[in-house]
């Protein structure tokens, strides 16, 4: 199996905000939303970072 | 006077600590969140997030090994392959099962090899939060 780079972090990323949003909250509705929360900054820190390393390239 | 220092005597008094009592539940449900993913919610009756763990934390093991991760041993002898012992080992039986089938030798070949070796420590490190969770329900200090 190969995946690339980004689909391997999206993937990290669905993974691990279902088990913080999980564990770390209290109500369904909480979970969800920091679950939800957890993703966008997962993927986000993953574009972000991206672009640092496209800028230092350059 | 004697009845005032009666009252400072039992003012003075520490306040018992309020430990949580140790019921049987607050000892299997970790031990069986251990060791099969999930499954410490699912005694519990915390169906769909059972559910929910069991999926995410045995997905991501599962990938790891798909991309020929490597497993770590307890012998190591590097700091760091004890390190990732101890992440690999939170995955429980999905642990015990990869080394007794001798899967996870690590393909060093594949560049996203590496990434399964990390999906396979993050699944154990995410089983031992759902270990404390399922200790949290146990104990009441979570519903």
């Amino acid at each position: 199996m190969q995946i690339s780079h980004f689909t391997a972090a999206v993937l990290f990323s669905v993974f691990a905000s279902v088990v913080f949003g999980i564990t770390q909250r209290n109500t369904p509705r909480e979970m969800m939303r920091y679950g939800l929360y957890c993703f966008a900054m997962f993927v986000g820190g993953v574009v972000a970072a991206g672009w640092v390393m496209w800028i230092l390239r350059r | 006077m004697a009845n005032s220092t009666a009252e400072k005597a039992k003012v003075a008094e520490p306040p018992k600590p309020e430990g949580q009592p140790i019921t049987t539940m607050s000892v299997v449900a970790p031990a069986v969140a251990w060791l099969i993913p999930g499954a410490g919610h699912l005694i519990q009756k915390r169906w769909g997030r059972g559910l929910l763990l069991m999926a995410s934390i045995v997905t991501m093991f599962g990938i790891g090994l798909a991309l020929q991760g490597r497993i770590y041993r307890p012998n190591g002898g590097d700091i760091l392959d004890m390190l990732g012992f101890v992440g690999d080992v939170g995955a429980g039986a999905l642990y015990i099962v990869t080394r007794a089938m001798d899967w996870g030798q690590g393909a060093i070949a594949h560049a996203t090899a590496d990434y399964g070796t990390k999906y396979l420590i993050v699944a154990g490190l995410l089983n031992f939060i759902a270990v404390a969770d399922a200790y949290h329900i146990a104990i009441g200090k979570k519903s």
